[in-house]
């Protein structure tokens, strides 16, 4: 489905609330471990348990987090945040209500910017607010009844709300996959989406352009990028066909079923609780003085999109050169790292956005993993640019050090290791005008009809002589000085 | 030595104990004789210790780890290794969780849990070397000023049988006076160590809100709720708040972080030159004229003693019993969500989904009060009422905070009525919660306004029931509360006074 095009006459709108878990060692509002896989209830503290007398402590790095992504996303870090308490009972919700922020978050605004194709999208956030995760309820291995698992419990999770800026189920998973790469590149969030550590809820509804906004169906828990789209394409398809038919959409929670590939209502607005909202009278106002924010951003990694600007100042690459090679943070060291020593950098971007992406995909690795060392790279680039190489035979030489890397500590030690395959590949490519020019008078001695042919003025007939000189110089020859050197030739 | 033990004032007690003149163990024995026969009504007796005359103090004993701790606290003192209050007995309101004893905070829906840990105020009070003599009744959750909510019965009052003790630490303020421990914890959300204090003819304090550790105190109103010391005198209160106080931030969000303080080093300075504040609210027609004499004459005792007496205004007085009555049960129909019966506490038996076993745990694990103060909270709190109800009582509390600091423009601290009458008679208010809210008009002011409030004994009133007077001190103020109480203390002996004189037996 492409972006923002009309389904059925109708427009797709789309906001997203994400619930991600920080990376803190302990809890929000306890010392308990946070460690994903422990047995049931072993990671949970009396404060977790919600024993009587027990209060929560704000955990510090629960905040710093949720500084470091407000600064990510450009948003306003509120002076002063305060926690609420949402009730309802439930089993796994150990104090009958969870500890949030509701009127006052901690990130207020910001935005996410990326691209969806080469068309450039950027979805507004509403907020960005810390509250804690409840525990889990086990239906199986039980009859009759539900264990309860409290390790959970207390786990820090910064929720991040969007305005409806998305347009289709396409967009809304690059919104999401930008996200994601946002909260692991700044490291608050392992990104882990079969761990639940990054779920995604997906408000969803339609409407005929120019109309206000239709009523929202809220599609819970998408921990994958692949049933987000399938679960949102089915809701849009869903929802289209009820108004066809003459159905108005109720608001409701639905869940997405991936065995069945539906989305199914869980409950609608009529049984939506009061949550009763009001300030935690546990904890006081969370107040971020401006020499912290000051400090976290001083000791903040570069940015996606800081980086991504600096590329194109620094290096002059195009826009979209600057975004893609920010996907992560590995991959802009490598190109980085390559740039610098070949000095070729938009060469350098295209050789990383093209032959090694796809042989690190293909192979299932990232760029911390690459056969193939940045130096290494480099000395490839190196020899194409000052011509030793051709393009292609470029890319034999990444093939053959693919399978066994030379050592290479530095350029100067690369560059002979390259050098060496080179030779003994016998990949150098001819450059000598003179044995350049003894090869055309050869094929332009062999194939006379087709001098004939150029010479009465059939451009195509020029081609087939360079296909037959690069083919005779086994495609060592430089086209360029074949190009030269060939219209010198035939102009005499 | 032993009869004379009970009459000793906490330092005297721990200098005896400390000269070995006394053993904890034989301190800790006389006080469990006399203590053990004052359970509740209904509170379990595994003992079968007879409960002939039993004013209703206790809820729980546990004599082998009460001796076991005095025979620690002899050990250190024979190796010269006492604490400030090492081997003096304390008992604590069942509000405070132990690890030691059970904690039910005066409900079946507690009955027989136990805490994992103490309590932070019980921790500190331990690490001076006080001995644990066992838990107090109060109100279920700290919610009543009478303690005829508790679920293991109500509290008698010591001077008179037939009269309430106060709450909601009514358990602790009858003990003292009934010199069954020789000191005590309670805690106070709105008047619940000040008022059974005046009530028993005893004196308590609650400090500046966030001075103790909330931490293992059970909550009931987090914004309101605040432990203090009750005991006979002004000096043994000074001397336990010491003990108590002190930073917990680790623990607990709102504790203040302040270095613990002596509250004991001004109790000798004169007072002459003190403004003391008199509010005009305080002295209105809804006070008995038992009590306003009573107060008058404690008035001019301390005018007598050098101090100034200065008319101050505090107009919002009225309102806090609406401000309070909102703000308390809005914060304690959340804190008490996590009684639901799925990790601890009362389970309901028969039940057929989860719904049901909520509301049937609930039903049966909270008394009628508890469960009032529930709905009226979740009221104040659900969509479209938040706004009038919740939202305007907290300006109008931050209103009432400003009174304060407007009247302690012109005085060092206030004095005043702790409450209009003195203590009633059992069952008498018991189907007019209204009435008992009432009752508490002139302890919430400063409760709302999170200041440190103190009852001393003043004299007897209506049917020789104790007359408290009210010190409220502007926040951090406790050293010259404690100050002017000692002072008085000193000039009076109503704090001496004990029921039976002029109580009537039962």
């Amino acid at each position: 489905m492409s972006s923002s095009a009309l389904i059925h006459g109708f427009e797709v709108v789309i906001g997203f609330e994400t619930h991600t878990q920080l990376t803190t060692e302990s809890k929000i509002f306890s010392r308990a471990p946070t460690a994903f896989g422990a047995a049931p209830n072993t990671q949970a503290c009396a404060v977790d348990m919600a024993l009587p007398g027990t209060l929560p402590v704000m955990n510090k790095g629960a905040v710093q987090r949720a500084i470091e992504f407000g600064l990510a996303v450009g948003g306003h870090i509120s002076e002063r945040s305060i926690f609420a308490r949402k009730n309802y009972f439930y089993p796994d919700l150990p104090k009958g209500y969870q500890i949030s922020q509701f009127e006052i978050p901690v990130v207020q605004g910001g935005e996410v910017e990326f691209f969806l194709g080469t068309e450039k999208k950027v979805v507004r956030l509403v907020r960005a607010h810390l509250e804690e995760d409840a525990g889990k309820s086990l239906h199986e291995n039980f009859t009759d009844q539900t264990g309860i698992d409290l390790n959970r419990a207390g786990t820090p999770l910064l929720e991040i709300v969007t305005e409806p800026d998305m347009r289709s189920s396409a967009e809304a998973v690059a919104y999401a996959k930008e996200l994601h790469k946002i909260v692991t590149w700044i490291g608050i969030c392992d990104g882990n989406m079969q761990e639940g550590s990054f779920r995604c809820d997906a408000n969803v509804s339609v409407r005929r352009p120019g109309e206000p906004l239709g009523t929202r169906r809220e599609i819970k828990n998408l921990n994958s990028f692949k049933f987000m789209q399938q679960a949102i394409d089915f809701e849009v398809q869903w929802q289209i066909e009820q108004i066809l038919d003459g159905h108005s959409i109720q608001q409701a929670t639905v869940l997405f079923n991936p065995d069945t590939g539906e989305t199914r209502s869980m409950r609608t607005k009529e049984d939506a609780a009061d949550y009763r909202y009001f300030p935690d009278p546990d904890l006081p106002p969370l107040f971020i003085e401006r020499a912290w924010v000051d400090q976290v951003r001083s000791e903040m990694t570069e940015l996606p999109r800081v980086k991504a600007a600096r590329f194109i100042d620094t290096f002059g690459l195009p826009e979209y050169d600057a975004t893609t090679l920010t996907q992560t943070q590995v991959m802009a060291d490598y190109f980085e790292h390559l740039a610098k020593l070949c000095k070729e950098p938009k060469t350098a971007s295209n050789w990383v956005m093209g032959e090694l992406s796809r042989r690190l995909n293909q192979a299932d690795l990232g760029f911390e993993a690459s056969p193939v060392s940045a130096t290494l790279m480099a000395a490839i680039l190196v020899r194409i640019s000052d011509g030793s190489l051709s393009n292609n035979a470029g890319k034999t030489v990444l093939d053959a050090v693919w399978q066994d890397a030379p050592d290479a500590e530095n350029l100067d030690q690369a560059l002979s290791a390259i050098d060496q395959v080179i030779e003994s590949k016998g990949l150098k490519q001819i450059n000598d005008s003179g044995a350049l020019k003894a090869i055309i008078a050869e094929v332009m001695a062999k194939n006379p009809d087709n001098v004939t042919q150029y010479k009465a003025g059939k451009e195509k007939a020029f081609n087939a002589l360079v296909g037959q000189v690069m083919k005779a110089s086994q495609g060592k020859a430089n086209p360029k000085e074949v190009n030269d050197l060939l219209k010198a030739a035939l102009s005499e | 030595m032993q009869d004379a033990i009970q009459d000793l004032s906490l330092k005297a007690l721990a200098q005896a104990l400390k000269d070995q003149r006394v053993s904890a163990t034989q301190v800790a024995e006389h006080y469990l004789g006399l203590a053990q026969g004052h359970l509740a009504p209904k509170a379990p007796n595994p003992l079968n210790t007879p409960q002939d005359h039993s004013c209703g103090a206790f809820v729980s004993f546990n004599p082998e780890h009460t001796l076991a701790a005095a025979k620690a606290s002899d050990e250190r003192i024979a190796k010269g290794q006492a604490r400030a209050l090492e081997g003096v007995p304390i008992a604590h309101k069942d509000i405070f969780v132990t690890r030691d004893f059970p904690t039910t905070a005066g409900s079946n829906m507690l009955n027989h849990y136990r805490s994992p840990f103490d309590a932070t105020v019980v921790s500190r009070l331990a690490d001076v070397g006080l001995v644990n003599l066992g838990k107090l009744n109060c109100d279920e959750f700290a919610m009543g000023s009478a303690n005829e909510n508790s679920a293991w019965g109500s509290v008698q009052n010591p001077w008179n049988r037939a009269h309430i003790a106060g709450g909601s630490s009514g358990g602790s303020a009858a003990a003292v006076a009934m010199g069954l421990a020789p000191c005590a914890t309670g805690t106070d959300t709105g008047g619940s160590i000040r008022q059974p204090a005046a009530f028993c003819g005893i004196t308590g304090i609650k400090p500046t809100y966030g001075r103790a550790s909330r931490y293992g105190m059970i909550a009931y109103a987090s914004s309101l709720d605040q432990a203090g010391p009750m005991a006979r005198s002004a000096e043994d209160c000074a001397l336990l708040l010491s003990a108590m106080c002190g930073s917990d931030v680790e623990r607990d969000s709102t504790s203040l972080d302040l270095p613990s303080e002596d509250f004991s080093r001004d109790l000798e300075r004169p007072i002459s030159g003190l403004k003391v504040g008199i509010p005009k609210e305080f002295f209105g027609p809804g006070l008995s004229p038992d009590v306003k004499a009573r107060v008058q004459e404690a008035l001019s005792q301390l005018k007598a003693m050098g101090a100034q007496l200065v008319d101050v205004e505090l107009p919002k007085t009225e309102l806090s019993i609406p401000v309070y009555y909102i703000l308390a049960p809005a914060e304690a129909s959340s804190n008490l969500s996590r009684f639901d019966g799925v990790k601890f506490g009362h389970r309901a038996k028969d039940f057929h989904n989860l719904d049901e076993m909520y509301r049937k745990s609930r039903s049966e694990g909270f008394g009628q009060e508890v469960q009032r103060r529930i709905m009226v909270g979740a009221y104040v709190l659900s969509h479209g009422y938040y706004d009038a109800y919740y939202l305007q009582a907290q300006k109008i509390r931050r209103m009432i905070a400003n009174d304060f600091q407007n009247a302690f423009k012109h005085c060092d601290l206030i004095a005043a009525p702790v409450a209009p009458s003195v203590a009633w008679k059992l069952g008498e208010l018991n189907d007019d919660p209204v009435a008992n809210y009432l009752a508490d008009i002139f302890t919430l002011p400063a409760s709302l306004a999170g200041l440190p409030g103190m009852s001393i004994p003043c004299g007897l009133g209506e049917q020789g029931l104790p007359v408290g007077l009210q010190l409220m001190g502007n926040y951090l103020n406790e050293s010259l509360m404690l100050n002017v109480a000692h002072q008085y203390q000193t000039q009076t002996s109503w704090h001496l006074a004990k029921p039976g004189a002029t109580g009537v037996a039962a």
